[in-house]
Formats: C-alpha cells, structure tokens, sequence
C-alpha cells in the first residue's frame, strides 16, 4: 500500500518535474534504507523504546522548535519550518511527529490509570506539551504542525483514558489558545479569513506587492488556484500528463505543486474517481493500522500503533481538508505522495512501526493459537505483515 | 482500551470520508462555478490551448483565425484578423486574456467547440484524453467582404452606419460602422489605448461600437415610411388622397414648418398636392396632418409592427442591439394616450422618435418584402472541422407588417422619390429601377444634420435593401450625402 502510494506520488512529481522526481528517487531510497534499518534494529523487541521516552519527548520538542534556531531555520511563505544544512533542506517536524508519538505511547501508558482519575498534579506534562505547541504554532507559524502534533495528543489521550472530558476540555483549550495566538500573529489570522472567504469583492490590501489587489490575487492566490484546478479535473479529470499547471510565462499556476498541493494536482489529472480511490487507498490504509492496534497486546503497542495510524489519517485531512476549504489551509504533506525528503523518511519509519506491532502481535497470536489448538478465531486475521 | 481504539479509528475514516465528499462538491456541484469565475488561469489557459475555429465569411474570405505559438511546452492559440479593420464591430474580438466582444463573444460555444452535436463532443473528449488539441467550429457569415469593404470605404472619416440586407431572406450583406479599429489591436500592448484615441468626424464616437445595431439616430423623413404605412395600411387614406400644403401646419395652435428649400428664404410650399406627392417630395406639413389625423399611437403601433420597440434579433451580443422608438431621459419610452405624443412631428420622425440603421433597414426590407419582416441573421452555418455540417441558418420572417397592397403602394412611392423628388439628384444608372426614402434629421443643432437614406432595388423584384446614415453633418442632406453610399453599393450588387 504504501508502495502504491508512493508510486503515484513518484509519477506526479515526475509529471511535474522530472528533477523532483530524481530527488524523491533519492529520498525515497534513504526511507527505504531508514525503514529496513529500523526493523533490523527493533526486530527483537522495538518496546525496548518505551524505556527511552524521554528522550523521545525531548527529541520531539527539540525538533518542532529547531527552525527557530538562528542561522538553521529559513522561513519559507511566512512559516519557519525548514531548517538547511548546506543545499540540503529539511523539515524536521516530520520526524519529530514520530518522536512523539513514541514518547506518548510511551508515557500514556505508563500513567493511563492516574491520568483517567484526572488529578490536578498529573496533568503537567501533558499541559507542557499544550504549552509547547502552542509556542511552536507562536513561534514557527506552523499551524498544520502544531494542529497535527495536537490532534494525535488528543486522539492517544482519548485512547488512553477512555475520557471524552478531557477531549472536549483539550479541543477547547486548542482553540482558546488558537483563538489568542492568531489575534497576535496575522499569518494565523489571514489563514482563517482565506478560509471563510477566499473571494473578495473589493481589493484589499496586499503585503506581498504592497498594493490594492482583490484577496483571491494575492493572500488566497494559492487556495483559489487549487480550487480551480481541482474543478477543472471534474468527474474523470483531464488524464496524467494533460492537466494545466503552468501559465502561458512558464510559471507554476499553482505554486508548490509537488508539496502541500500535490493533492490539486491529483484531482486535476485524475478527476474525482482518481482522488476518491486514492482516499479509499488511505482509508484501508488507516483500517489496517487501526487492526494492528487492536492485535496488539500490550498497551504500549496499541497507543503507539493507534498514534501512528490516526497521525497518518489526521495528516491527510488537515492538508487535503485544508486545499478544499473544510479547514484553514495550512501546508503540511500528503503521505507518501507529496515531494519533501523529511515527509518520505517520516513516512517509511511510521510503516517500519507499525509492521513491527503488527509482528509481534502476529507472533503473540500464534503462540496462543498454539497453546489452545483448536480456537479458529486466532487465525481468522489476515497477517498483520500485509497490511503496509 | 479497544473499545477507545474502536471509536478514534472510526473518527479517523469519517475525517477521510470528508475529504471524499468535499472533493466531489469541488468537482462536481462547484465545478461550473469555479470556471465561469475571472482569474481561474485554468480555465483561461485551456481556452487558449483550443484551436478557436474560424470566422469566414459568405465567399470563404478569412475573417478571424489563429497563430500558433509553442511556449514552455503548452501550444497557445492566438486569435489573428487577416482583414484588419472589416467589420471588427459585428465580429468582435478575443484576447488572450479571455474577454470575447461581437460574435466572437456569442458564437464562443461553437467556436471552442464546447457546442457540437454528439460525435463532434464524443471526438473531442477523446481528443482531450488523447491530448490532442481540441478544434473548435468554423462558422461562416453573410457577410460579403467586397460590399462590407465598399460600405467601410464610403463612410471613411465620417461617422455613421451603413447596413445591407437581402431583402428575400434577412441575411445581412454588409454591415459597416465608423468610426472603425483593427481588431488585431486588442492583443497588442496599449492596443486599447490606441482603439480609444481613433475618432470620427462626430468627435465622441467610440470606433468598438456597432452603430449598425447600438447607434440610434433620429430617422427623420425615412420615418415617413411608418407613418404612410399607417395611412395607408390603416385604409384612413390612398395614395391619391388630397392635400392642401400652405409650407406649414397647425399643431397646438403652432406653425410647424416644412424644410428650408435652399432656393428660397423660408419653407418651401407645394399647394395641392396627394398623398404620394407628399411622400415623393417628403413634405412635413402632409405627413404632419396624417399624424394629426390617425394619432400618434396608431404610428406607434405599426412601428412596432416593422420592430420597433424590440431589439432586432441578431446574433451579435444582446447589448449591441438597442431598440428604436420613442426614448424619454435616455430610456425607451411607451405612451399610452394620443395627449402625450405630439403625432404632427412624430409623423416626420422628429419629436423623441430614435432609430437604429439595422431597423431602418427593416423597414425598407419588409416593404420590398411585399409587407413581411424578415428577421435579420448574419450566420449562415456552421461547420465542424472535419467539414460536417453543426447548423444551417434557414430563413425565417417576424410576421407581416402590412398587407401586400400597401407595401405595392409604398414601392411605388418609393420609385418617384428616386425618380422626381427628393433623390432625383443621385443619378442612379438608367438600367436600375430603385426606390428610396431620404431623410434629414434636424439635431437642434442648426445645420448640423444626421443624413440618411434607405433604399431597395430593382425596385419590381427587389433583391437588396440598404440603410445607410452619416451623423452630424453640416449642411448635409440624405439625398446628398448617404444616398450616394447606398448608390455606390447597389450598382456594386447589382450592376455589372
């Protein structure tokens, strides 16, 4: 599946830009080598990591905040979420996205009993990894980042202590704390208005040219050309390699095509059955982490495969909800389609996770399928090894 | 902690399932919407990757076609006007920017070939899928080029209207406004700029509008047709009816006065005159008395049987043909008692009567049409690329204005107004049997005139009819000024 992914990521940025694509080739590489290395390594017992969650915690953080090092981060379209070595760039909250869920599972299961009786004293971490969310959406302007981090400490939470109270109460502080830091940065606050009204009737002020312009020509640019070229696409879009793209000056209609737009792209060329069949794909994707979860027999295993799982599926619906007006745009990846080396790696590692619940889970059935010889229902489960 | 998992995994595919249902609405409700907005450089682009199908007109003549450019990958269709300046008001232009004007603008449908019969769609989907390039349909016009020339040429300088119909079938022959522009000009840098500086004789006209269709001109005595119509067809007179013409008439206890003769100081008197008479040597008083006598709203009513009151349907966009009749504060104007209208000036097409060249040319039309108004076209067909048919205009007619009695008698008319009265002077050739109104409409401008003249010929089986109007010029009659045009055309058409 995620092969299939990646394939169609692969061909898309080739039909874009065929240097891209030779770069992904690279990337993709590199996460295959991450991948085959993470399950050589964890291939014993990968729980060992939950001895570790410290530093995965510490990792998390440091990474989400490491573009606001100086002479590392770069801001890129008003975010500062790229940090370069040389020529190479990179976006560490991709990987730290990991990192965290490896700390939560880690730490959730550790305190899930305390944690559910909801006393005072217990809730600080989690307040800290709030608070530190908050202060990378403040600090980076990432708020698909920090939407994305929030959300999966939202859904393990939940996972964890089996208590909607605390998901209402975090949803809450999330936009009560959302709320406060886009009234003090307009890069927050123009996403929102881009996103309740993309059309203007009346030019308004443009900081790009420092002219009056209609907002569709200069903030909401990006959006309304995805959304016009996501309708051009129609039911059975246009065909792979004949959607339009480029201008009649050779410039991209819509600018970073390959990355937080690829999915415009997609719904350009393959139309509606193409992009439907794709979120199919990502659903049965989902499905079968979400059944790795439920193999899985410690709750280590299960907190960090349903935190792998609902990362995958949240993340789409934050980029692609986002290109279509659901939700505030905010540029994160589509797994394993978009272009970016940090996405791919990220990506591959989560797989390399889940197939290791997943095997161990498999390797906990068998044996009990063994020790009670005739219970049918053991085997009833397709192997976990099939579902990445 | 499977019971949690359960639930946040079904959380999860209901979030994804959004995305299925907002992608659909994109795609599929919004999908119309997106593209008819300005600025979707998608849709935009994809027009110009369209070979736009050609403007030809009736003998095969190029009007409109494309140039070919390949750049950055994309191939891009840029409209070009191989006859420059002909008739770039009727046809319109496209720009690259996708702002369409004239036919280009209404024909856009079939020139694109988003508007085809059933193979042609089938083809041209799998040639979008295929990546081929989508050719759109050819369309042909009535237009002939030589007369549409002919008609430019006359008007050179000046400004006016000049429009020629076949009177058997409404095709439109020629149909000329100045000032006039290139259209090639509205893809090239300050090209609009340029178009905006081009200025007639008349000073404000702007060279893109189609004063065939748009321009409204007082008609002056080529009004007389209506109001002869009326008396006639109403059976209130004959031609023969008497008259006494003193060189005025008396409305509302006023002297209104016929035209100056240049002869004489004051108006010109004729005595005993009948009805034909009157109408060969256009008197006012005559036609100021009919109006007077069968009312205003009588006249009204069989203008609007010729058209007026309507737009002329035609395929150029609805907001280029302007409606004639009587306009108050710049609107159109529908009096509903005889108090309201002063009928003796009306009678003589003064008063608040504005009239286009397209519905004076009707008026003729219809009248050498032995009483039907046929309805005007200038698409003849259009023609797939690969040479079917898509649609073939058939002739059609708006209903009959008068009976045929009195369009016999109004031609007859006619042929003394050539042949003795006011346009005696023109000189037409001796083997051309012409009958024609002449019209000087006064502008409360001194001697400033807008000069018209609408004539059909031969007059015993008419082929073409021609209405041609020169605005604003000192001094300027119709007989002298616009009848020389419609001459010019009509040997043109029919003298070899």
């Amino acid at each position: 599946m995620a092969a299939l992914l990646t394939a169609i990521g692969v061909t898309e940025i080739y039909r874009l830009g065929p240097s891209d694509a030779f770069r992904q080739g690279l990337w993709i590489v590199i996460g295959v080598a991450a991948f085959g290395a993470t399950l050589f390594w964890l291939h014993r017992d990968y729980r060992v990591l939950e001895r570790y969650k410290y530093v995965f915690g510490v990792t998390a953080i440091f990474l989400l905040l490491l573009p606001w090092a100086p002479g590392l981060g770069r801001t890129i379209n008003g975010s500062r979420l790229w940090i370069h070595f040389g020529t190479l760039q990179f976006q560490p909250s991709e990987l730290g996205k990991i990192a965290l869920i490896v700390f939560l599972a880690a730490y959730l299961r550790e305190r899930r009993e305390v944690l559910a009786q909801g006393r005072l004293k217990d809730w600080g971490p989690l307040l800290v990894i709030w608070g530190i969310a908050m202060l990378a959406l403040f600090v980076t302007n990432d708020l698909g980042s920090a939407l994305l981090y929030y959300g999966i400490f939202v859904a393990m939470l939940y996972v964890a202590t089996a208590r909607l109270a605390f998901v209402a109460g975090a949803i809450g502080l999330f936009l009560v704390g959302a709320f406060a830091v886009s009234q003090g940065t307009p890069h927050v606050r123009d996403r929102v208005t881009n996103w309740l009204s993309p059309w203007s009737s009346h030019p308004i002020f443009c900081p790009l040219n420092r002219q009056m312009e209609l907002r569709q020509n200069c903030q909401s640019f990006q959006q309304v050309q995805s959304l016009y070229s996501i309708g051009h696409g129609g039911f059975g879009g246009t065909g792979l390699g004949h959607g339009i793209f480029t201008g009649k000056t050779g410039t991209l209609v819509i600018p970073d095509l390959n990355t937080d737009f690829i999915y415009s792209a997609l719904s350009q060329e393959l139309g509606l059955v193409g992009v439907a069949a794709l979120l199919l794909l990502y659903m049965a994707f989902v499905l079968r982490g979400f059944r790795i979860a439920l193999a899985a027999t410690d709750g280590f295993s299960k907190l960090l495969a349903a935190g792998l799982s609902f990362s995958f599926a949240f993340q789409t619906f934050v980029i692609v909800g986002g290109i279509t007006r659901v939700i505030p745009l905010t540029g994160i990846t589509l797994p394993f389609v978009s272009y970016g080396g940090s996405s791919v790696v990220a990506n591959f590692l989560l797989v390399a996770g889940l197939l290791l619940i997943s095997n161990r889970a498999n390797r906990a059935g068998s044996d009990a399928g063994e020790a009670a010889v005739a219970r049918p229902g053991a085997q009833s489960r397709p192997p976990g090894a099939r579902a990445a | 902690m499977n019971k949690q998992l359960r639930h946040v995994s079904v959380f999860a595919l209901v979030l994804l399932a959004v995305l299925i249902g907002s992608t659909t609405y994109w795609q599929m409700w919004a999908k119309a919407d997106l593209a008819a907005r300005k600025g979707n450089s998608v849709s935009l682009i994809e027009r110009l990757t369209v070979d736009r199908g050609k403007i030809l007109a009736a003998d095969g003549t190029v009007l409109a076609n494309n140039r070919k450019t390949r750049k950055h990958g994309l191939t891009i269709y840029t409209r070009h006007y191989p006859q420059n300046d002909l008739a770039p008001q009727v046809i319109g232009y496209a720009t690259d920017a996708g702002t369409t004007t004239g036919l280009e603008q209404t024909l856009d449908d079939y020139l694109t070939g988003a508007n085809t019969n059933l193979t042609n769609t089938f083809t041209q989907e799998l040639d979008k899928l295929g990546g081929q390039t989508v050719h759109g349909d050819n369309v042909v016009l009535t237009l002939r080029p030589d007369i549409q020339r002919l008609a430019q040429d006359q008007l050179a300088g000046r400004c006016g209207a000049v429009v020629v119909l076949d009177t058997r079938t409404g095709a439109v022959v020629a149909m000329a406004s100045s000032p006039t522009y290139n259209a090639n000009l509205v893809n090239q840098r300050h090209g609009y700029t340029k178009i905006g500086q081009i200025r007639g004789s008349c000073g404000d006209a702007s060279a893109l509008q189609n004063n065939a269709t748009l321009g409204l001109y007082p008609p002056g005595s080529t009004f007389k047709m209506v109001t002869a119509a009326a008396a006639l067809d109403s059976g209130a007179y004959t031609p023969s009816s008497p008259f006494n013409d003193p060189g005025y008439c008396t409305e509302y206890g006023q002297r209104v006065s016929n035209a100056g003769n240049p002869d004489q100081n004051g108006p010109e008197a004729f005595g005993n005159v009948s009805l034909a008479q009157g109408f060969e040597h256009s008197i006012n008083s005559v036609f100021c008395n009919v109006g007077m006598h069968i009312g205003g709203l009588k006249i009204l009513d069989y203008a609007k049987r010729f058209g007026f009151y309507s737009p002329p349907p035609l395929e150029t966009p609805p907001d280029t043909i302007n409606a004639s009749g009587l306009y108050k504060n710049g609107k159109l104007w529908t009096p509903t008692s005889n108090s309201q209208i002063d009928s003796g000036r009306l009678a003589f097409g003064q008063y608040n009567m504005l009239a286009t060249p397209l519905q004076m040319a009707l008026v003729g039309a219809t009248i050498a049409n032995k009483g039907v108004v046929p309805k005007p076209y200038l698409v003849q067909k259009v023609v797939a690329a690969d040479g079917s048919t898509v649609t073939k205009t058939t002739p059609q007619t708006l209903g009959e204005a008068i009976k045929p009695q009195t369009a016999a008698e109004l031609n007859q008319m006619m042929q003394l107004v050539v042949q003795g009265g006011t346009a005696a002077s023109v000189g037409f050739p001796a083997g051309l049997k012409v009958a024609g109104k002449t019209g000087t409409a006064e502008l409360g401008l001194g001697s400033v005139y807008d000069a018209w003249f609408v004539a059909f010929a031969p007059a015993d089986n008419p082929r073409y009819v021609v209405a041609a109007v020169v605005a604003k010029q000192p001094n300027g009659f119709g007989a002298s000024i616009s009848a020389p045009i419609a001459k010019a055309i009509l040997e043109k058409l029919l003298v070899r």
